[in-house]
């Protein structure tokens, strides 16, 4: 029986980021999808923060856990109402389509 | 635990809390009452930060420093001129709302904390109050198409980058046992503190910042927020927040991994050199002028990340004095591009400025001086802007940096020089509408300052010194 220690959860929380920046570049179909991939960059980086906290004997890092929480909250709001006056102008959420200005 | 310290921001904020409450119970249109007393909120914030209270706040999180005050008070200055721009032209377009002003007001909060942010929580938190107000803000003509896909395209984008951020944020912090810059510092001084993981966490966090000041490779968003976004906020895009993020780049860099320089310098200076020669180049073809000043400013950022590769108290300050005049020509420009309106609706081509030479000279005579002055010719203040960062990247051995940067403001010279061919060489085109008043006199002011900077450098340039010796100690 192998002992979960601080590197399991640091692997952990890498492929999790991985996921997330995968899940915005590769994902062809749907914005909500790339909104769940925010916040699973956003989650990835807390598990690492309490991860360290826990590690450090550290409270910082779960204060720091806490306000990106909020403010996660808050960004998921935001983006989901921009998604929402997107539709109602566009009639389409899908990423293909949001390509009136090339960049 | 120095609470005092923090009065612009809390005045600030408090200020912003009450428009909010005043525009909800007023029944008739409040938005110029708002924006009156936005502008007098940034008014007074400014003379807060003029006060000059220096030191260390709430346990070090917060810094009040020369260098925070000079970006401060040039955040303050980019942010009112933004809201003064916006008045006409969202009322032109049918978006005046008392929200907007308010929304200004709480990204500036936002990035008045990013500029004393004294450790990396800190840091986040103001950056993400910033971005959150920005997210909104460029979709605020929720109505547009151009501007809803301008929104989301941002909102994506800067998710991510704040997301990598975090991620060198917590790397930082597991690696090293403390989120405080000063403390940090202190650490690195013995270079063997400087774990693998820590260096991790320096790239994460510098990509994130170079996203927000739109540094290529990561500024993908840029050309398309800039030309989506509604014009105010596109002024707002393009002076406050880039100023907000340089100096969030240089305070890190500056105190807390100043002795890694060897570590994260070579990275400044791809980035430096990407976005100079894609900035040069990428707005040769571009019609749109929103799209232009897009690239023109993703280029400039590399300009101005030149004073950050050098790694000295020289190359910030030649960073700080380039942010200056980038802020007010830019904003300068920006103000001929909001005069650009036919008929009420706002036209927004390259070629639509043809004949204004003789339509409306002295709107042409400025933008002619803010075109001189962003190709860097001399005596325009733009000139002066490269000269003290080439000197800085010459005396700190960066040959190839300062040639570089030379040869992509000669390129950069043919498309700003281009503008000012079509404004008098063309066949004129229809005039535009009567300007709005206060749009006149940003235009002129902002033109002012950047003809006669030459005659007055001092002051900038020696609270700019002054600034600067606060990092790389």
């Amino acid at each position: 029986m192998m002992a979960v220690g601080l590197g399991h959860f640091l692997a952990v929380s890498a492929i999790l980021l991985v996921l997330g920046i995968f899940g915005i570049f590769l994902n062809r179909k749907n914005v909500i999808v790339i909104l769940m991939s925010i916040e699973l960059i956003l989650l990835a980086v807390n598990l690492n923060f309490v991860a360290f906290s826990a590690a450090l004997n550290d409270m910082a890092g779960q204060i720091m856990a806490m306000l990106v929480l909020t403010v996660a909250a808050a960004e998921a709001a935001i983006g989901l109402a921009i998604v929402v006056i997107y539709f109602r102008n566009r009639g389409s959420i899908q990423v293909e389509d949001v390509n009136l200005m090339k960049g | 635990m120095n609470w005092t310290l923090a009065l612009p921001e809390i005045v600030l904020s408090v200020i912003g809390l009450a428009i909010l409450i005043f525009g909800v119970l007023r029944k008739q249109d409040s938005t110029l009452a708002c924006t009156m007393f936005t502008i007098g909120g940034f008014l007074i914030a400014g003379l807060l930060v003029l006060t000059r209270t220096y030191g260390y706040g709430f346990h070090g999180q917060f810094v009040k420093d020369a260098f925070s005050s000079f970006n401060q008070i040039l955040i303050l200055s980019g942010a009112a001129i933004a809201t003064i721009l916006a008045l006409d032209w969202n009322k032109q377009e049918g978006i005046a709302r008392f929200e907007f002003p308010v929304l200004m007001l709480f990204s500036t909060v936002g990035m008045m904390i990013m500029a004393s942010a004294g450790s990396l929580m800190t840091l986040y938190l103001g950056l993400e109050l910033q971005s959150l107000a920005l997210y909104v803000l460029a979709g605020f003509a929720r109505d547009n198409l151009r501007s809803s896909e301008a929104a989301l395209k941002y909102f994506v984008l800067s998710g991510l980058a704040s997301g990598l951020l975090l991620y060198g944020i917590s790397l930082i912090y597991g690696f090293s046992g403390t989120m405080d810059l000063a403390a940090l510092h202190d650490l690195l001084v013995q270079p063997s503190a400087a774990s693998p993981g820590l260096v991790v966490g320096i790239v994460f966090v510098l990509v994130g910042l170079a996203f927000k000041v739109s540094a290529v490779p990561f500024h993908m968003w840029t050309p398309d927020v800039y030309e989506g976004a509604p014009t105010p906020v596109t002024v707002f895009f393009a002076t406050a927040p880039k100023v907000a993020a340089m100096a969030l780049l240089l305070r890190v860099m500056g105190t807390s991994f100043a002795s890694l320089v060897g570590a994260w310098q070579v990275l400044v200076i791809i980035v430096s050199i990407a976005s100079m020669v894609l900035g040069a180049f990428a707005a040769i073809g571009q019609t749109n002028i929103k799209r232009l000043m897009a690239y023109s400013s993703i280029g400039h950022m590399g300009y101005a990340l030149i004073g950050l590769s050098v790694g000295n108290a020289a190359g910030v300050r030649g960073t700080l004095i380039y942010m200056v005049i980038y802020v007010f020509m830019t904003a300068g420009t920006f103000g001929c591009i909001l005069a650009m309106r036919r008929k009420g609706r706002s036209v927004e081509q390259i070629s639509d400025l043809a004949g204004l030479g003789t339509n409306d000279p002295a709107l042409a005579l400025a933008l002619a001086v803010f075109m001189f002055s962003l190709a860097g010719i001399p005596l325009m203040s733009g000139f002066f802007a490269k000269l003290y960062i080439f000197l800085a990247a010459v005396q700190g051995g960066l040959w190839t940096l300062a040639i570089i940067g030379v040869l992509t403001s000669v390129v950069g010279a043919f498309y700003y020089i281009r503008i000012i061919k079509v404004m008098y060489f063309d066949a004129p085109a229809e005039r535009f509408d009567p300007r709005p008043v206060p749009l006149s006199f940003v235009v002129a002011g902002t033109g002012l300052f950047t003809t006669f900077f030459f005659l007055f450098p001092a002051p900038v340039v020696s609270a700019a010194q002054a600034a600067a010796a606060v990092l790389f100690r």
